[in-house]
C-alpha cells in the first residue's frame, strides 16, 4: 500500500463535519504555524518540500510563494483555484466533496506563509453542491475561531470566501481565473505582470491548486524534509490521479510518485486492469491537453525503460515519444476507441473553450475541429493530416495563455503516433459511417488495408 | 450579436434574496461590488426559473452599480447562464472524451428518443431539455449528466428512466438553498 | 537603456515596449499591429501580428526568450537583442496570424468602405497568400443596427477591442461590448441600442477593419477617389482639427488625422465628423500627405483616372454561393457584375 498523506483519513465516518474532523488532528497545521512558526519559517519548509503545482503546470509550490511582491505593501491575497475542468480531471472536487474542511486548513495555513489577510477558493461553477459544501465549512471553521480576526490571538487576521465561476474551462488559467474573480469575462491577461506582482485587484497574489494546499498541513506537521523522502528525484510527495475510461476500478486515487504504469494500471489497489479484458491501445496520462501515447510506449519509455508516474518519466522522450504527468487526469483507452473521433471530441472541448480573444486560438481551435469532424465522418482529403499539422505548429507558442498549446497538443501526439488510422478514415469513408466503427472491427484488423495502399 | 428573448419575465428580488445577494457582496471589498457578479447572477438565475432575460440581467447591474453591458458581457461569456427560457428540468449530458468512453453517446439517444427532442430543444410542455456540453470533472463516474445543482452519475437507461419519473414526481430538488 | 532590433540599436527609457522602440527606428523592422494603439490604455496583445524574436534578453540575463512575444506589450531591457523581419521564425508566425485573420474574413473588399486604407489588407498584402487552405463553412453574425452613424459589419471584426476600449476612456457611457466567446465572441451591444455618444465616431477611426464605417459616407466613394486635405475649425468640444475628404467639392467624409501607423492624432466629437459636410465649416490648410504606397496616393490628384472592372469577387470565394449569400451584405446585389465566362 502506498503511503496515503491527502486521504489517510478519508474514510473516517463523518470526516466532512468540522467536529470529526477536529477529533481526529485536523487544524493543528494552523495551530502550529500560528504559534510556532514565522511565515517565512512555512515557507521554507513548503520550498524544502519539493512539492510542485499540482493543477498541471507543476511549477514548485514554494517558489512560487517566494516570488509575492511583500514590498510595495499592497494587501496580498491567495486564492485556491478550484475550477477544475480539464478533461479526466476529477481529484480536486473529491477532496472538496468529502474532506472540505482539509482544503480550509490548508487555506489559512497558506495565507499565513504568504501575509494574505483576504483570500478565496474560486470553484468551478458545475461544481455548485461542493461550492455550498465549501460555504458551510467556512462557516464552521470561523464558528470555530479559525478564521477571521487575531486567530488563536496571534494577531493574524484572515478572512476567507468561496466564489463560484459561471461555465468556462479557461477560468483555470491563473489570470482568467483573477478576472474571473472580479466578475469579469474570464480573459486571460498578459503577462508580465504576473499575479505575484499584479494578481486580484492588481494586488500580489498567489493562485495555487487545491491538492497543493491541501498538501500543506502535513508538510507544516511532518515537515517539508519528510514530504521530500517520498517519491523519486524531483517528483517528490504523493499525487491524487484521476483514473478514467476503459479500465475496471475509475476513481481517485492517492499514489506515492514513482509507481510504475503497468503497476497503475493493472493493480487491484488502483485501476484494476482494463474493462472487459481488452487490450490497451492509448493513455492520456494528465488531462486531455497532454499527448496521448500508444500501446508501446506506455509501459515502456522509448530507451525501454520502466515508465513511472513521475513529472519526469512521464515526460521522458519528449513529445516525440513522451507525453506529462499534468493535472493527473489518467484516461485509459482499449481498442474499441477511434483515435481520430476521440481527437475530434477533444478540438470540440477547445473550441468551445477558447475565450475569444487572441487570434491564432480563437480562428484556428474551431479550423482543426472542423477538419478532424470532417474527416471523422467521411469526408477527409489525404492532405488535411498535412494541414491539421500546420494548423497546430501555428497555435502552438504563438498565444497569449496555454490554452493554444493545449489545443494543439493533442491533434499533434494523434497525427504523430495514430497517423494509418487517420489516413484510414479518408482513404476508407465507408467502413467509418458507424461512430462505432472500431467496436466491433478493432483498427488493429483493418490496419493492413492502410498499408497496401500507396499514394 | 449575442441571444437575446423577448419572452417577458417576471422579476421579482424578494428579501431573501436580497440579503443572500447582499451577504456576497459583502465577500468583496466595499469598491469591488462588482466581483460579486458570478455568484449574483447564480443566485438571481435560481429564483427565476433558471434564465436571465435582459430585464434582469439590467436589474442585476443596478444592484452592483454596474453598466449594463458589463453583465451582458459576463453573461454570453459563462455557459451555465440561460439567456433564453429553458426546460423545467434539463438534463446537461457530460459529453467529452472520458464519457464518451463509457457510452453516453448512446444514452443521449436514448434520451432524445425517449423524450421525443432533438439536443439543445425543450419538449412540448417545457418540462425537459436535453444539452450535451463539456466535461463537468466526473470522469470517473461516467456516463453521467447534470441537472440543476447536482451530478447523476453511472448512468444506464434504466437510471435514465428513473430520474424521469423522478422530475414528472416532482422528487427532485434543482437547487441546494 | 539600449535596444537593439534587426541590428540596429537605439537608446529608450525604460517602460519602453519593443514595439514602441521599434516605432522609434522606423523602416521595415517596424512589427506591424493590429490591435495596439498608442493612444488606448490596455490595448495590445491579442492580435499576434506584432510577434517577435527576442534572441537576448537583457546583459543581465541574456538567455533568449523561447517564445516569441508580442511587441507591442513587452517592455524593453538593456541590451536587448530582438529580431523582427530578419528572422524567418517570425515571418512565419505573422503569415500564420494573417491566415487565421482571413479564414473567417468575409473578403468582401470589393464592397467594402475600408478598402485602401484596410489595416487587414496592408496586413494581407505583405503576409499572406492568395491561396485559401480553408474549405469549411465561414463563420458569420447576425446584422445588427447600432444607431444613425455607425455601421457595424461584425462579419468583418477582428476583435482587436480598440472601439471598446475607446467607448470606455472616451465616453462616460459605454454600450457596446464583447459578446459570447470563442470563434463566436462578436462587437454588440446586445440589445440593438443606439450608441449615441459625442466621441462614439472615434470607434471608426480606431477600426483596424471595415467593421465599424461611416455610416454617412456609406457607399459614397472609394477612399482613393477622394482628395484628404487637413482642415481645422473652432470646436467647444475637441481640437477641431481633421482630415476632410473631397469629391470635387463636396466634403464627404471627416476623419481624424491618421500618422503613419494610422493612428489619429487626436481623437475628434462626433459633431465635427457627421454634422460638419459644408466646405465653408472648415479652414482648409491643405492636402494631407500619406505613406508612398498607400493606396490613396494613387489618386495623386492629376493622374486621369482609369475605369477598374472589378472582377474578383467571384474568385475569392471560388464560386461559393452559400458564402456569396451570406456574407456582408445581403442586400448588395450579387448579380450586378457581369458574369465571367
Amino acid at each position: 500500500m502506498g503511503r496515503k498523506i491527502l486521504l489517510d483519513k478519508i474514510n473516517i465516518p463523518g470526516i466532512k463535519t468540522y467536529e470529526v474532523y477536529r477529533q481526529n488532528g485536523g487544524y493543528a497545521s494552523v495551530e502550529k504555524a500560528l504559534k510556532q512558526m514565522t511565515p517565512d519559517e512555512v515557507t521554507e519548509e513548503v520550498k524544502t518540500s519539493g512539492i510542485r503545482g499540482r493543477g498541471g503546470a507543476g511549477f514548485p509550490v514554494g517558489m512560487k510563494w517566494s516570488f509575492i511582491d511583500k514590498k510595495s505593501g499592497n494587501p496580498r491575497h491567495l486564492v485556491c483555484n478550484a475550477d477544475e475542468s480539464e478533461p479526466g480531471t476529477f481529484k480536486d472536487r473529491y477532496l472538496m466533496e468529502y474532506i472540505p474542511h482539509l482544503l480550509i486548513e490548508g487555506m489559512i495555513t497558506s495565507s499565513y506563509a504568504l501575509g494574505a489577510n483576504l483570500s478565496y477558493i474560486y470553484i468551478r461553477g458545475e461544481y455548485m453542491w461542493v461550492y455550498k459544501i465549501l460555504e458551510r465549512a467556512i462557516a464552521e471553521a470561523k464558528a470555530a475561531g479559525w478564521l477571521g480576526k487575531n486567530i488563536l490571538g496571534s494577531g493574524y487576521d484572515l478572512d476567507l470566501y468561496v466564489q463560484v465561476g459561471g461555465g468556462a474551462y479557461i477560468c483555470g488559467e491563473e489570470t482568467a481565473l483573477i478576472e474571473s474573480l472580479e466578475g469579469k469575462r474570464g480573459n486571460p491577461r498578459i503577462k508580465p505582470p504576473f499575479p505575484a506582482v499584479k494578481g486580484l485587484w492588481q494586488n500580489p497574489t498567489v493562485v495555487n491548486n487545491v491538492e497543493s494546499i491541501s498538501a500543506v498541513p502535513w508538510i507544516v506537521m511532518n515537515t517539508g524534509a519528510e514530504y521530500a523522502k517520498i517519491g523519486i528525484e524531483r517528483s517528490t510527495g504523493t499525487k491524487l490521479i484521476s483514473a478514467s475510461g476503459h479500465i475496471k476500478n475509475p476513481g481517485v486515487y492517492e499514489i506515492e510518485l514513482g509507481v510504475s504504469v503497468e503497476e497503475f494500471i493493472n493493480s487491484d489497489e488502483y485501476c484494476g486492469g482494463m474493462i472487459d479484458d481488452r487490450p490497451l491501445k492509448a493513455l492520456v496520462p494528465g488531462g486531455s491537453s497532454v499527448p496521448i501515447l500508444p500501446a508501446h510506449l506506455i509501459y515502456k519509455t522509448a530507451a525501454g525503460t520502466d515508465r513511472l508516474m513521475t513529472y519526469e518519466s512521464l515526460s521522458d522522450g519528449g513529445f516525440a515519444t513522451g507525453s506529462m504527468l499534468g493535472s493527473g487526469g489518467f484516461i485509459v483507452y482499449n481498442d474499441t476507441t477511434c483515435i481520430v473521433r476521440n481527437t475530434w471530441n477533444f478540438s470540440r472541448f477547445y473550441h468551445h473553450e477558447s475565450c475569444g480573444q487572441c487570434t491564432p486560438c480563437r480562428e484556428g481551435t474551431g479550423w482543426l475541429e472542423k477538419i478532424l469532424w470532417r474527416i471523422e465522418n467521411g469526408q477527409g482529403r489525404e492532405e488535411d493530416i498535412e494541414l491539421l499539422w500546420s494548423i497546430q505548429s501555428k497555435i502552438e507558442g504563438n498565444t497569449i495563455c496555454p490554452l493554444g498549446d493545449a489545443a494543439s497538443w493533442p491533434v499533434a501526439a494523434a497525427i504523430r503516433h495514430f497517423k494509418e488510422e487517420f489516413e484510414y478514415h479518408i482513404r476508407f469513408p465507408e467502413k467509418i459511417k458507424n461512430r462505432d466503427h472500431f467496436v466491433a472491427e478493432p483498427f488493429d484488423k483493418v490496419r493492413h488495408l492502410v498499408a497496401k495502399q500507396t499514394v | 450579436m449575442g441571444e437575446i428573448s423577448n419572452i417577458k419575465q417576471n422579476i421579482n428580488i424578494s428579501e431573501a434574496l436580497m440579503a443572500r445577494i447582499n451577504e456576497l457582496i459583502s465577500h468583496y471589498p466595499e469598491d469591488k461590488r462588482k466581483s460579486a457578479l458570478l455568484p449574483v447572477l447564480h443566485e438571481v438565475q435560481d429564483a427565476h426559473d433558471n434564465w436571465l432575460s435582459i430585464e434582469l440581467q439590467d436589474k442585476v447591474a443596478e444592484i452592483l452599480h454596474i453598466k449594463p453591458v458589463e453583465v451582458y458581457e459576463v453573461v454570453s461569456f459563462y455557459t451555465m447562464f440561460n439567456r433564453r427560457p429553458i426546460g423545467k428540468y434539463m438534463f446537461e449530458f457530460c459529453q467529452t472524451s472520458c464519457c464518451v468512453t463509457r457510452g453516453v453517446e448512446n444514452l443521449m439517444d436514448y434520451a432524445c428518443e425517449k423524450l421525443g427532442v432533438g439536443i439543445g430543444e425543450t419538449t412540448a410542455d417545457g418540462m425537459f431539455e436535453i444539452r450535451g456540453v463539456e466535461c463537468l470533472g466526473a470522469c470517473g463516474y461516467a456516463p453521467m449528466l447534470q441537472l440543476g445543482d447536482f451530478y447523476h452519475e453511472n448512468l444506464s437507461k434504466e437510471k435514465f428512466d428513473q430520474l424521469v419519473e423522478d422530475c414528472k414526481a416532482g422528487k427532485i430538488t434543482l437547487h441546494d438553498k | 537603456m539600449k535596444v537593439t532590433i534587426d541590428g540596429q540599436s537605439i537608446e529608450v527609457e525604460p517602460g519602453t515596449t519593443i514595439l514602441q522602440a521599434a516605432r522609434m527606428i522606423g523602416g521595415e523592422l517596424v512589427p506591424p499591429a493590429m490591435c495596439y494603439y498608442s493612444k488606448l490604455k490596455g490595448s495590445g496583445g491579442k492580435c499576434r501580428c506584432c510577434l517577435v524574436e527576442v534572441s537576448k534578453g537583457s546583459d543581465a540575463d541574456p538567455r533568449p526568450m523561447p517564445k516569441l512575444v508580442a511587441s507591442c506589450v513587452t517592455g524593453c531591457m538593456d541590451g536587448m537583442e530582438v529580431n523582427s523581419k530578419s528572422s524567418e521564425r517570425v515571418e512565419e508566425a505573422r503569415k500564420s496570424v494573417t491566415e487565421f485573420l482571413l479564414i473567417n474574413h468575409p473578403l468582401d473588399c470589393p464592397v467594402c468602405d475600408q478598402a485602401g486604407e484596410c489595416d487587414l489588407q496592408n496586413l494581407s498584402f505583405e503576409h499572406g497568400k492568395s491561396k485559401t487552405r480553408f474549405i469549411e463553412e465561414k463563420r458569420t453574425f447576425e446584422p445588427e443596427d447600432i444607431g444613425p452613424y455607425i455601421q457595424l459589419h461584425m462579419n468583418r471584426c477582428i476583435l482587436c477591442q480598440r472601439c471598446v476600449q475607446v467607448a470606455d476612456q472616451l465616453t462616460d457611457n459605454r454600450v457596446h461590448g464583447v459578446m459570447d466567446r470563442g470563434d463566436h465572441a462578436n462587437i454588440s451591444t446586445c440589445i440593438s441600442k443606439a450608441i449615441d455618444n459625442e466621441f462614439s465616431g472615434n470607434m471608426i477611426d480606431v477600426c483596424p477593419v471595415g467593421a465599424l464605417t461611416d455610416k454617412t459616407f456609406r457607399f459614397k466613394s472609394r477612399v482613393w477617389f477622394n482628395k484628404p486635405y487637413n482642415a481645422h475649425r473652432d470646436c467647444d468640444k475637441c481640437c477641431g482639427k481633421t482630415t476632410v475628404w473631397m469629391f470635387g467639392n463636396e466634403i464627404q467624409r471627416v476623419t481624424g488625422r491618421k500618422d503613419e501607423y494610422h493612428e489619429v492624432e487626436e481623437f475628434i466629437c462626433n459633431t465635427c465628423r457627421f454634422d460638419k459636410k459644408d466646405v465653408n465649416d472648415w479652414v482648409i490648410e491643405g492636402p494631407r500627405k500619406f505613406e508612398k504606397d498607400s493606396v490613396i496616393n494613387q489618386n495623386n490628384y492629376t493622374r486621369k483616372i482609369e475605369k477598374v472592372v472589378i472582377e474578383t469577387e467571384e474568385h475569392i470565394l471560388e464560386g461559393r454561393e452559400q458564402d456569396r449569400k451570406k456574407i456582408s451584405m445581403p442586400d448588395f446585389p450579387l448579380d450586378s457584375n457581369p458574369k465571367r465566362v
